[in-house]
């Protein structure tokens, strides 16, 4: 069913609108981000960006590029909004979350600008639902400054690689250590729990290990409560980048290919935890 | 190498005891003849966590290393994933034409990673069941699979299960129902295997015994799974049952603490088959007290008179002689935390077994002392 046709309110016309035959390529992506009720969406030509803050540590971006989407029109230079996540979420997945092969929801999401609602039409099966979710005043956002040219440390890792291990995560440690080295042990990652500590080594030649390129060693500790969350967008991941930079910051980014076969990326960025002690080896 | 567990209640101990040969490499360690051997003592939750799933354990790993240590006062345990594909696909990192010498060879997940865990472990007093097979009347060996099979018949749910040696030569399995009245709305299964299933047989005729079926599940898979003869020892009721598994290279012990007859209740406490002792000495009081007993009393010893179950006739326990050296007892009324109020389990008796002429050792219950460690 055409959405699209949908008219825009007399004397009103849309900053942002956007059609998807598919709003789980929107909703699983979004859910990856997804743990904090509130997120601040950016929507350039690009594409739409929606971004997750907590405790000033860390930040999770989801990008949609325009060519996910049927239909991207933005008409101004950016666009930007804070809205409650967790209602947005609801209302992509108001048909059920269950994805039965051959059917899908549609979407066409349209926005007036500043003040003015989002709108959802979503459709199934001949059903549509219309959701208006009020915006907020978007947040200053943090800028981790991280750029290619600064970072120390980078390796590419399979995804399936490192879902075992954050899924088993000892969550009574209350940091995760992660070491990056040129020697060994490479990549380790430790957590120092009730029971004791468990690191986990992943070799250079290790077949996970798609790129390595290491050229200090480096050991960073950032709080395990913090990093947990990114272990959905690992999930859905195939690929994952982990980047640190002279600091300390980490930079994790994850390649996420979605139903149709499209690449799309969801990234972490999060702080090292400031009282470093002596790293249990 | 030698594991061992005890449960919250006292009735139920496990050992398994590893031969250097078991493993592929066997490092004792510096052990100075006069010193104690190391013993310690690490959290079950922790030390399960690290084998977690054993199918994908099979899949992925390659081999594991223990290693004490204990200057950091940690047991390290490692697990070595085995390599990436080879050109064959198979997960060895062999370059050289080869087939996979097994399926689970061949998609490994996580090649050539390993996993380091330190556990923190507390030194510990040696923890040891008393118990004796050769004082057993009775005794049964079959192959595990002839018990799994029979134990299949039985909800995964039921707690007791009675085990007899009926006319005929015939041995029995049936499950325990605890109330005379309960008993006639309950179902009740029973299952009877020939003598010839068993590889060896040599019980007392009607003689019975009731223990915890769900203890002894545990033990029967990894039985199974090892494909090892499985024995059990059993006396009278009230007298721990002893299953064990034995190999070349593995021994392993079960015993659990079981039901104790209504009428042998009714007598006095002493000849209830434990021993009188001897007056101890005043060494030997130290001894006893470091000894944790407890026993369970339940509603049924006021008398209530509950008629023998016709099936078994029930045993006249005798007193049973008392060897200092061995099986010294002592009975304690105590309540047991954590064991269900109406069972007349008795738990099972242990203590520090001390080695003759070696240091006395405070009374300090150091078993006891562990359950106030708090939640596990």
């Amino acid at each position: 069913m055409p959405l699209s046709a949908q008219p825009p309110a007399s004397g009103q016309s849309y900053v942002l609108a956007a059609s998807l035959d598919n709003a789980r390529h929107l909703s699983s992506l979004l859910r990856a981000v997804h743990f904090q009720d509130h997120a601040t969406c950016f929507a350039t030509a690009n594409g739409l960006r929606v971004t997750v803050e907590d405790a000033k540590c860390i930040q999770a971006n989801a990008f949609i590029q325009a060519e996910i989407f049927q239909e991207f029109a933005v008409q101004e230079e950016s666009v930007t909004f804070r809205i409650n996540l967790s209602v947005l979420l609801d209302c992509l997945t108001i048909f059920g979350t269950s994805s039965l092969p051959g059917t899908s929801t549609a979407l066409r999401m349209c926005y007036c600008g500043y003040g003015y609602p989002l709108m959802l039409f979503l459709e199934e099966g001949g059903v549509v639902t219309v959701c208006k979710i009020n915006t907020q005043e978007p947040d200053e956002l943090l800028d981790f400054d991280f750029c290619s040219t600064k970072v120390v440390n980078k390796i590419i890792l399979q995804s399936e690689g490192l879902r075992e291990a954050f899924a088993e995560l000892d969550m009574t440690s209350e940091v995760l250590q992660i070491t990056m080295s040129p020697d060994k042990p490479y990549f380790r990652l430790s957590t120092f729990g009730n029971a004791g500590s468990a690191h986990l080594d992943y070799p250079r030649d290790s077949d996970l290990m798609e790129a390595f390129h290491c050229n200090q060693t480096q050991t960073n500790r950032y709080k395990i409560s913090l990093l947990k969350p990114s272990t959905k967008a690992l999930a859905l991941s195939c690929k994952v980048s982990i980047r640190t930079d002279a600091q300390g910051f980490l930079s994790l980014q994850y390649m996420i290919r979605n139903e149709d076969g499209q690449i799309c990326f969801v990234e972490y960025y999060c702080c090292p935890d400031e009282d470093i002690t002596e790293a249990e080896l | 190498l030698s594991l061992r567990a005890v449960n919250s209640s006292r009735s139920a101990f496990a050992s398994f005891l590893f031969a250097p040969l078991f493993f592929q490499r066997y490092e004792a360690g510096d052990t100075q003849p006069d010193r104690e051997l190391f013993r310690c003592k690490v959290l079950m939750k922790s030390f399960l966590g690290i084998f977690r799933s054993l199918p994908s354990l099979e899949k992925t790993v390659g081999k594991c290393l223990i290693l004490l240590k204990p200057q950091a006062s940690r047991l390290v345990v490692q697990l070595h994933c085995k390599y990436g594909e080879c050109r064959w696909g198979h997960g060895c990192g062999d370059t050289r034409w080869h087939r996979a010498s097994s399926p689970a060879e061949l998609v490994p997940s996580l090649p050539g990673v390993t996993k380091t865990h330190n556990l923190a472990f507390q030194e510990c007093e040696r923890l040891q069941a008393v118990f004796d097979t050769q004082r057993c009347a009775s005794s049964l060996c079959a192959p595990a699979r002839v018990l799994a099979e029979a134990v299949v018949h039985f909800p995964p749910t039921l707690a007791e299960v009675t085990l007899g040696a009926g006319p005929g030569g015939k041995i029995s399995l049936r499950n325990y129902v605890e109330d005379e009245a309960e008993r006639s709305k309950t179902m009740v299964t029973e299952l009877c295997l020939a003598e010839d299933e068993f590889q060896t047989v040599a019980v007392a005729p009607g003689s019975h015994i009731t223990f915890c079926l769900k203890e002894f599940r545990g033990l029967l898979t990894f039985a199974e799974a090892s494909n090892l003869p499985l024995t059990i020892h059993y006396d009278m009721p009230g007298r721990p049952v002893i299953f064990t598994l034995d190999d070349a290279v593995l021994e392993v012990h079960l015993v659990l603490a079981t039901l104790s007859d209504m009428e042998s209740n009714l007598q006095p406490p002493t000849t209830n088959g434990v021993s009188h002792l001897p007056a101890p000495s005043d060494d030997f009081t130290d001894d006893l007290e470091s000894y944790m007993i407890a026993m369970e009393t339940s509603a049924y010893e006021e008398g209530s008179g509950v008629p023998p179950s016709p099936t078994f006739p029930l045993r006249t326990p005798c007193p049973a002689e008392s060897d200092p050296e061995e099986e010294e007892e002592e009975e304690e009324e105590g309540a047991v935390p954590g064991t269900p109020p109406h069972k007349k389990f008795r738990s099972l008796f242990f203590g520090s077994v001390l080695t003759p002429g070696g240091p006395g050792l405070a009374p300090t219950q150091e078993v006891l002392a562990e359950d106030s460690d708090g939640e596990y």
